[in-house]
């Protein structure tokens, strides 16, 4: 562990110092805002007056059929969205940060810009961007399989209930990976160069190098990866939103988290905004992801530190 | 340095590997670039070759560059992005040293507090933060944005910063402490150097979705003065949906600018990296 | 790496400062709007006709996406910094801005007098005593055809809708178009060009309409239900992948040339007259047999009202009495062919799409979308679950008697019409 214990000092002052300018600005103006929104979840709007009404609204939220059918529907949604990513993502992640990490790989510069292109697009440019290319219209998609003479196995994905939300989870992987890859790859650049020399000593190189040596090392930084890739899919909206609108067609399949609550908070079309029932849905996912992370801190991160030096 | 015995198999598949991956990032991307220099027939008749004399046309970008002044949306992100990171940079950093330094009454707490800004998507907060920002008179400026995007970054920079400062050794800060330094020197001499890697990552995480965002420019300066660039390009999209010559020039727009910066960036961001990691 | 990031910051805080530079003296009006496309109309024509006349008013008009305008002008509003005037959405949406406080009681606007009570309606309280926004268009549904692929294949206009299908059937086995150019990615365009495009003649326009507010008919009921198995049988024709095909894709198939009809609505004309190198022309929806009485949906879409926090109130109401005149209709709808003035005192069009689509007003009956008035107040709300199942019938996921059957469900589950 890092902290001393030193002698109890009068006041350390510093701490303050250190921690004011970010609690001040975090506090101001992102926690005070978002728990004022929070706890419009226990009201609801009575003629125009907000009425306290406890905990009615989660009622409403898990027994009116209305609701409770579409937070179901989007969370499941998001949890297989989150399958794919931890299923995709990451391990690929891994494996090109493996490879770029190799020493004296030639255009390993090239490489990794390449890669972490995606991931500095905005959501805005890649749910375009992919709405075009997979557009029956345009062709790109099935011209791209006639090559390989898979032609037949084109379908209107972002279209099709059974493949729309797949179609999206990949497209989201394509645009993140990146992000695990970088964090992987400095995590394998700063293992000692002595440990891997003595590894290689031992007669462990290539794969085996990397799953006996390697991998246990970096297991924080997967940690670390895993627990962003939780919390990063289960507030995604973005690109659901710009790819396939609001209401996450067809018939709902790509319906997330984020975007039931966007309908519920802001409304949509003809639907008025329903502040204090999406309120409710935003404490909701709040639970879901504080639970997510409080595994992570107490049970995933301290059993991890226990392999390290 | 460590005379590795690389086979040749070996490397031919790992730049195997590397290419597939990097050609299938790479593809929207030039895609997008190599159609906006195209006609509208070259667009649908060929998406896939390159513009030929027969269908190169620059339409779509006399189109795009006739309607919004661009190079001004550019300079906004800029700024707002440049500024933000560098609050989140410095106060995340700091609270992160506190954190990860020293006991005190509450550390935990306050790492979780810390933390769950993470959680929540800020979006949620947006009346109540544009309420604040008109009793203080900052709609449509810069400073608003930078404001938010600073709170906003700040949670998961002290998330990841507070991991790696953990890691620095503390023979070093002890042996700074015995030479009398203060702690304010132990934290920007001795500690941030150290940790510059990490820096690296947060800057570029957070980076990502200031210049990204759509929201809080359209909410909190959507004047014309003000507008950031993605905005900018989401609402041309949304005014010549069915143009694809301008589409395609308005995409390849706000695709270059971020692909250059990210690419003068990335030397740094490596270099970070890479020098953090020889010990 | 200091000195960067310093003088990053200082470059920062002069551009910063530089940022808030206001406009002295004049009153300058903001128009908030999600017509994103009219952009250069109201710049180069409308604006300008006003400015001429009223020195010392500036206008400016800063429209967001569609997508974006009612979840953006809404925390506006909350926050108190939206603009002077606001572009409305017909009936409940912005019956709740005024109900809110969010907009001003217009009813004795001068100019308000202009406008019947059919085309004030869609932005008045239940009662209708209170008028919030001056109604500025309407849009008509119909189908708009390629002229040169009819007399190419030698297609009459149908008028019945035997005579549709037979057009359809025609089209289809010669191969050169594509039928039918709609897509339901989008989901909308399935409801507003479909459902609600060959609608009326089922239920009888107004008539339908009324009465399932009023609660006597059902959305389960044959007159319901039938336009979802007409846009069942839609399905062959249209184009490949029409699952993923979105609005602007289907747009561009026609424009294209590539198709041979678009379920359309009116607005689409400025748009076509651009970019079609062919000649058009259009169809109301056919009727089951010759001679029924047709019915068109003529749809109040859009208005403006005026902020009730609005500082410039005056200058405001003096602009919004200016748009209630027939000189802005009169410039409106000819930039605008498509979106048809809902004035009283008739406009002269110069295009010869928009003067067809506006000919059906004299033999056909006009309802508005039979979503609109009241039945969207709840949750679920009835115009979203309608895109949603007429994708879903289009697609052959749910047929038209499961798709009518969510509908009514979700609807009696709030809406309790008094009998």
């Amino acid at each position: 562990m890092a902290a001393q214990t030193r002698p109890k000092r009068p006041v350390r002052w510093h701490i303050g110092i250190f921690l004011a300018p970010a609690v001040l600005v975090y506090t101001a103006i992102m926690i005070l805002p978002l728990a004022g929104t929070l706890q419009l979840s226990l009201f609801r709007n009575v003629s125009e007056s907000q009425v306290f009404v406890g905990l009615g609204n989660f009622r409403t939220l898990f027994g009116d059929p209305n609701w409770s059918v579409g937070f179901w529907n989007a969370l499941r949604n998001n949890v297989w969205f989150f399958i794919i990513h931890m299923l995709v993502q990451n391990p690929i992640g891994v494996m090109l940060a493996a490879l770029l990490s190799s020493p004296r790989l030639r255009f390993a510069a090239f490489y990794r810009t390449a890669i972490f292109v995606p991931t500095i697009l905005s959501f805005v440019i890649v749910g375009f961007a992919w709405k075009l290319i997979l557009s029956p219209l345009w062709g790109v998609a099935p011209h791209l399989l006639d090559f390989v003479g898979l032609k037949s196995l084109f379908t209107p994905w972002l279209g099709k209930e059974q493949y729309a939300l797949i179609a999206l989870s990949l497209i989201s992987v394509w645009q993140f990976v990146g992000i695990p890859m970088m964090l992987i790859y400095a995590a394998l650049l700063s293992i000692p160069e002595e440990v891997i020399e003595a590894a290689e000593c031992d007669g462990i190189t290539g794969l085996s190098q990397f799953w006996k040596i390697k991998l246990p090392l970096i297991l924080p930084s997967i940690g670390i990866i895993s627990i962003l890739t939780f919390v990063g899919n289960f507030n995604a909206f973005d690109l659901i939103y710009t790819a396939q609108g609001a209401l996450a067609g067809p018939n709902y399949s790509t319906d997330i988290l984020g975007t039931f609550l966007y309908r519920a908070f802001f409304g949509f079309q003809l639907q008025v905004g329903d502040p204090n029932m999406g309120a409710a849905i935003a404490t909701m996912m709040f639970l879901i992801i504080l639970g997510g992370v409080c595994v992570y801190l107490f049970l995933v991160q301290t059993r991890l530190r226990r392999y390290q030096f | 340095m460590s005379t590795a015995t690389r086979s040749l198999p070996r490397t031919i598949g790992a730049h195997a590997i590397l290419l597939t991956y990097t050609a299938i990032a790479l593809f929207p991307v030039i895609l997008v670039i190599l159609n906006s220099f195209k006609s509208r027939a070259g667009i649908f008749g060929a998406p896939l070759t390159p513009p030929t004399p027969g269908t190169f046309d620059l339409i779509g970008y006399t189109t795009v560059i006739g309607q919004g002044d661009f190079i001004h949306y550019f300079q906004n992100s800029l700024v707002v992005t440049v500024a933000s990171l560098f609050f989140v940079l410095l106060f995340g950093a700091m609270a992160a040293f506190a954190l990860s330094e020293y006991r005190f009454r509450g550390n935990s707490m306050m790492g979780l507090y810390l933390a769950l800004g993470i959680m929540i998507p800020i979006r949620l907060g947006t009346v109540a933060i544009l309420q604040l920002m008109v009793a203080s008179g900052l709609v449509n400026t810069l400073t608003a944005l930078i404001l938010v995007y600073t709170a906003q970054g700040l949670p998961l920079a002290v998330f990841i910063l507070s991991e790696f400062m953990k890691q620095v050794s503390d023979d070093l800060k002890n042996a700074g402490r015995i030479d009398g330094l203060s702690e304010y020197t132990i934290f920007f001499r001795l500690v941030l150097p150290l940790v510059r890697p990490s820096m690296a990552t947060v800057a570029v995480f957070t980076m990502i979705p200031i210049w990204n965002d759509l929201w809080f420019p359209l909410i909190l300066a959507p004047s014309e003065e003000t507008k950031t660039v993605t905005l900018g390009a989401q609402l041309f999209l949304g005014q010549f949906v069915t143009n694809w010559n301008a589409i395609l020039a308005a995409l390849s727009l706000a695709i270059m600018p971020v692909l250059i910066l990210y690419v003068i960036f990335s030397r740094q961001l490596i270099r970070g990296i890479t020098s953090g990691a020889v010990k | 790496m200091t000195t960067k990031l310093l003088t990053a910051l200082l470059l920062g805080t002069s551009i910063l400062g530089s940022a808030g530079v206001a406009y002295a003296e004049d009153v300058t009006l903001n128009i908030e709007s999600w017509r994103g496309d009219d952009l250069a109309i109201w710049k180069d024509k409308l604006i300008p006709a006003f400015e001429a006349k009223n020195p010392g008013i500036k206008v400016v008009f800063a429209p967001s996406a569609p997508t974006e305008y009612d979840a953006a002008l809404g925390a506006k509003l909350a926050a108190g910094s939206a603009g002077d005037l606001i572009t409305c959405r017909p009936f409940d949406k912005s019956l709740e801005l005024y109900k809110k406080g969010n907009l001003a009681d217009l009813s004795s606007l001068p100019g308000m007098e202009n406008f019947s009570p059919v085309a004030k309606s869609a932005w008045q309280t239940d009662d209708g005593k209170v008028s919030f926004c001056v109604p500025m268009a309407s849009v008509i549904h119909g189908f708009i055809y390629n002229k040169d692929a009819f007399d190419k294949l030698g297609i009459k206009v149908p008028t019945t809708r035997d005579e549709f299908f037979a057009a359809l059937d025609k089209i289809k086995a010669d191969g050169t178009y594509i039928p039918m150019a709609m897509g339901t990615k989008d989901l909308w365009e399935a409801a507003t060009m479909g459902y609600q495009n060959i609608g009326p003649n089922y239920w009888k326009g107004e008539d339908g309409r009324q009465a399932l507010i009023k609660g006597e008919q059902k959305l389960t009921d044959k007159d319901w239900v039938a336009p979802y198995e007409e846009l069942a049988k839609w399905k062959p024709y249209l184009g490949d992948g029409f699952e993923a095909q979105t609005y602007p894709d289907s747009q561009n198939l026609f424009t294209l040339g590539r198709a041979a009809i678009y379920p359309a609505g009116s607005w689409e004309i400025g748009l076509f007259n651009t970019q079609a190198q062919f000649k058009m022309g259009a169809f109301p929806p056919p009727v089951e047999k010759a001679g029924d009485t047709c019915y068109i949906s003529d749809h109040t879409d859009i208005g403006m009202g005026l902020n009730a926090a609005s500082k410039h109130a005056d200058a405001a109401k003096t602009f919004l009495s200016w748009v209630a005149s027939p000189d802005f209709a009169t410039i409106y709808a000819n930039a605008l062919p498509g979106f048809f003035s809902l004035n009283s005192s008739p406009v002269k069009m110069a295009d010869p799409l928009a003067q067809e689509f506006v000919s059906w007003r004299g033999k056909c009956k006009s309802t508005i979308r039979s979503t609109y008035q009241i039945l969207s107040r709840g949750t679920p709300n009835l115009e979203n679950e309608t895109w949603v199942e007429s994708a879903n019938v289009i697609n052959g996921t749910d047929t038209p008697e499961a798709a009518a059957k969510k509908l009514q469900t979700g609807l009696d589950s709030w809406y309790h019409p008094a009998k």
